[in-house]
């Protein structure tokens, strides 16, 4: 008989268990009943605030499509549980719903703390906690300019962001001496508070409220203890939480002095078929405000569901996050609670830098640090700290400038212990990356995908490439990022050279940054970068030799030397005349024919001397290259879109077309395909593409950095809501970060893996323009859609260019293929095929 | 079987002797070169690739062993540890120039002619 458990509560930490309980090996016991009361299934609220910047409720959703029917688990949302029966182990919820456990996990999380003010409860004043708080905030600010959060703590800067995001002139009053006092000492937290005045943001210390009033140029009036006051339509209490108990409390479990449900290290509440977990349990006197000890709670919870032996001993509660974009950091106990510790601080006025670490008395060990506008230092400091590694003879060169490059190796990846966890959101240590390079892993791709390490937050990136080519070179593995023996650069250092020094030829590069003669990987580069860069024709003399076969002759090259030839069908979307000459010119020049993966319709077999008067016809019918032969946009799928789809939300084909156009020709690291669906039916496979496109009802969802290929990889959500002029102005910019920075032939996929700080650093970079770049990369891009000319337009054009596609360079003779017949077309002739002899036929062409 | 069909060079590769009896013919005119490129040439009946690096013409057979097509004028050359190469336009194999010895796999190689220049003209002796 299964094992019923029932969960009450649908957060992040219930969720998480839930996870973790259909991972493990005994699920098939267990019957999961879970009771949630919101009206939503579990989402993400770390990000609670990207909700104001474009995210959906669908967005934050932690749960995958069909998670709960897949896996058998009866879920109740809506409906809050009233009643824990310990006796008879039944539990009763509002709507009437009985039933019984043989274990029970609470995961009822916390409830945001409102202090008692008086007039606490008027219009406008709200808090900061579910998808319904934002959409009251949203609400109420549609008809507001000001706001004003109660809370100087990181929810509170948090929920400042949010008002901020939403228009309001935003101010942050908090009761003690200094923003985040838990987690800050008084120089970082000055520091902190002058950064995010300079953004415009009013923040006033030391102010208790006494009073929430009639406002007369807004809807309230705050009143302080000093007397003074302020006028705002919203005021959002952001002053801690508490934890829901009275679930507990009512059942009689044994409950903290100030809240909490009492657990013990296997986080069973003082009955042994009740376990709480998450911001609901009181764990040592500690309630736990943030989610990885909750998940860390889940897991033990999970193991001895399991019947393995697990404890939850404390977690860490150190913490990075960018505040209103601001870097902060606090690790360990800052404020040096031991007396006779020791503190060392350093602070860089005009750079706007200030870190301080605290170690204790005999200087060995670091108890704790703060770090405000550059928290480079966390993960190394973190590790530190968790290990208790040994201190050098200063610590204070832990966190002093590192000017002239040396002691960056203070405490290199070797003095890590191999149990350090580098990656808390998927407790991946240094032994799990270890063993990873054993089993054959050699980049940090292949590190990401073995092990989940640096695919959560991205925080711990850095240092498990560090741990990474650390071990690589152990292993005699030399880590070296020269593109090839000629040039001990990478192709983003490359391109930057020929961009800067306007370099257009290889000889030249070559002689001013390189050696030797160049080969197939260095040649082709740089021809790839003279594309990108200045649109150079690859049948130009000088460009010849850095084109790669594909590129060479503007064709594909199949098995058995022949190439086949794509034209541009943008959208996918063909006349009827333009199909009946696509037929007329295979037919004429024996060519198979087949529609590709990417809806274009493919001529093969068609022999090198042939190129040029196949696509003569071609272009004489309205046809252009497709480059389907080079690193470069390939098609732009589509499906039928609301021209004549019942679904359709949008004109997807329109907007495929458009796209192709936009960027059509464009070189870039490999090749880049896109796809546009009209609605969310999705089929035009848009997710799995480098750029994809989905119509909602409000506008375009943009995905990027999706594939498919060897690795397939979904696309990540960007976007939402855009319109066809926002779409271009991101991918623009996108596309041409892309061009500018990815390595030799990587994909958008790996490029965004490897690049630091993921998804988020993208959108600060294309959204939020945080390098101040954006204008250019989208000249840039501009100059080359100015720029672009078809490939086979200009090699028919001169007969300079088509000379190049004789099959001999000393008689007239053209070059034969053997072909078969199957399924009244021709194919390749094989090996064993000629050998044989027979029904071999040999193509010519008048 | 068509005349120059590559399924007979295949079965029968050339032997010494027929190329000891050999002698320089006259392919056609340094111009018709690429230079740091490759052409393809069809003398007596047999695909030859010429590639023209460092003002010399290096002469291969145009057929590429491991990929099974004559491709191999359209492959990239350059060097790789100082020897002169050619890569393989398909499975991307590199070959010495001089020797025409797969760099990949020593057990593979690619027949080699001799060249010279006389005259703004290049010969190929087979």
């Amino acid at each position: 008989m299964k094992q019923r458990i029932v969960v009450i509560g649908n957060g992040m930490v219930g969720h998480s268990f839930l996870e973790k309980l259909i991972a493990s090996e005994g699920f098939e016991n267990f019957e999961v009943t879970v009771f949630g009361e919101e009206p939503r299934k579990a989402y993400d609220r770390v990000y609670l605030s990207s909700y104001f910047s474009g995210k959906t409720a669908e967005d934050l959703s932690l749960v995958k499509p069909g998670f709960y029917e897949e896996n058998g688990i009866q879920l109740y949302l809506k409906d809050r549980v009233i009643e824990i029966d310990r006796t008879q182990k039944t539990i009763t919820s509002e709507s009437g719903q009985k039933v019984c456990y043989d274990k029970l996990i609470l995961a009822t999380g916390s409830y945001p703390f409102v202090p008692p003010i008086t007039g606490n409860d008027r219009a406008g004043c709200l808090v900061y906690r579910t998808i319904e708080d934002l959409e009251a905030i949203k609400a109420a600010a549609t008809n507001g300019k000001t706001g004003v959060v109660v809370g100087g703590g990181l929810l509170g800067l948090e929920a400042a962001k949010a008002l901020k995001d939403l228009g309001l002139d935003t101010h942050v009053v908090e009761f003690a001496p200094r923003l985040m006092p838990v987690q800050l000492d008084e120089g970082g937290a000055g520091l902190l508070k002058r950064k995010i005045e300079n953004m415009g943001v009013h923040v006033h210390v030391s102010k208790a409220t006494q009073e929430i009033t009639d406002g007369e140029s807004c809807l309230n009036k705050m009143i302080f203890s000093d007397g003074e006051s302020l006028e705002t339509d919203i005021v959002l209490f952001s002053a801690g939480i508490r934890p829901r108990d009275d679930l507990a409390k009512q059942a009689e479990l044994t409950i903290g002095p100030r809240g909490g449900v009492e657990v013990n290290d296997q986080c069973l509440t003082s009955d042994p078929n009740i376990y709480a977990i998450g911001e609901c349990a009181l764990h040592n006197g500690m309630i736990y405000g943030l989610v990885a000890p909750g998940y860390a709670m889940a897991q033990a919870v999970v193991d001895q569901l399991n019947l393995t032996s697990a404890n939850f001993e404390g977690a860490d509660m150190s913490t990075k996050l960018k505040l209103m974009g601001v870097d902060v950091g606090s690790i360990g106990d800052p404020h040096g609670n031991d007396e006779s510790a020791l503190s060392y601080v350093y602070e860089n006025g005009p750079e706007e830098v200030y870190k301080k670490i605290v170690v204790s008395s005999d200087g060995q060990t670091l108890l704790g640090a703060v770090l405000v506008g550059d928290a480079e230092d966390f993960s190394n400091l973190l590790q530190i700290m968790l290990n208790g590694m040994a201190l050098p003879e200063h610590p204070d060169s832990l966190i002093l400038p590192n000017r002239d490059g040396s002691g960056s190796d203070l405490f290199g990846p070797d003095a890590l212990p191999e149990t350090a966890q580098l990656c808390s959101c998927y407790d991946v240590s240094k032994g799990d990356i270890i063993q990873s390079v054993e089993a054959g892993c050699c980049t940090v791709s292949d590190v990401k995908a073995s092990t989940q390490a640096g695919t959560g937050c991205g925080g711990c990136v850095q240092l498990v490439t560090n741990v990474l080519n650390n071990e690589l070179e152990k292993r005699g593995v030399e880590v070296n990022t020269d593109l090839c023996e000629h040039f001990s650069h990478t192709r983003q250092e490359l391109f930057h050279i020929c961009q800067v020094e306007e370099i257009k030829t290889f000889e030249d590069l070559i002689q001013k940054h390189g050696r030797g003669h160049g080969c197939d990987i260095c040649k082709q580069t740089t021809g790839n970068i003279f594309a990108s860069l200045w649109n150079s024709y690859a049948l130009e003399p000088d460009k010849i030799p850095l084109q790669d076969t594909n590129d060479n002759y503007l064709g594909n090259m199949q098995k058995d030397g022949t190439y086949s030839v794509i034209p541009r069908v943008p959208g996918g979307e063909i006349t009827p005349q333009k199909l009946i000459v696509l037929g007329q010119v295979a037919t004429k020049y024996k060519l198979y024919t087949k529609v590709n993966g990417g809806q274009r319709i493919v001529l093969f077999g068609a022999q090198m001397n042939d190129l040029p008067a196949i696509w003569k016809e071609l272009i004489d019918a309205g046809f252009e290259s497709g480059q389907a032969y080079a690193k470069a946009l390939r098609t732009v799928k589509s499906c039928v879109g609301s021209t004549w789809c019942r679904y359709g939300l949008d004109d997807s084909v329109t907007m495929a077309i458009d796209m192709e156009n936009r960027y059509k020709g464009l070189r870039s690291p490999h090749k880049i395909k896109m796809g546009v669906s009209g609605c969310t039916r999705e089929c035009a496979e848009a997710q799995a593409k480098d750029i994809g496109l989905i119509s909602t009802e409000e506008g375009w969802n943009l995905y990027v950095c999706g594939n498919g290929g060897m690795k397939p990889r979904h696309a990540d959500l960007f976007a939402t809501k855009l319109t066809q002029e926002e779409v271009f102005r991101y991918v623009d910019r996108l596309l041409m970060f892309y061009i500018k920075t990815a390595d030799r032939l990587q994909r958008t996929a790996s490029w965004l893996d490897n690049l630091e700080g993921g998804l988020t650093y993208l959108r600060e970079v294309v959204i939020q323009d945080s390098l101040g770049i954006g204008e250019s990369l989208e000249d840039q891009m501009k100059d080359l859609r100015e720029t672009y000319e078809c490939d086979w337009k200009r090699a028919i054009a001169s007969p300079s260019f088509t000379k190049r596609f004789r099959s001999f360079v000393n008689v007239d003779d053209k070059a034969e293929q053997l072909f078969v017949q199957e399924r009244g077309q021709i194919r390749p002739a094989t090996e064993q095929d000629k050998l044989n002899g027979i029904a071999v036929q040999v193509k010519e062409i008048a | 079987m068509h005349k120059n069909s590559q399924a007979w060079l295949f079965l029968k590769p050339y032997g010494e002797g027929y190329k000891d009896m050999s002698e320089f013919k006259k392919v056609c005119q340094l111009s018709d070169l690429i230079n740091n490129s490759g052409v393809a040439a069809l003398i007596e009946n047999q695909q030859i690739a010429l590639f023209y690096v460092e003002n010399k013409v290096f002469a291969l057979s145009n057929y590429d062993p491991i990929g099974q097509a004559n491709v191999m004028s359209r492959g990239m050359v350059g060097d790789l540890k100082g020897e002169l190469m050619v890569a393989s336009p398909l499975q991307k194999q590199h070959y010495n120039l001089n020797t025409g010895v797969c760099m990949d796999d020593e057990a593979i190689s690619i027949p080699t002619f001799e060249t010279k220049i006389e005259n703004q003209s290049v010969w190929v002796k087979l």
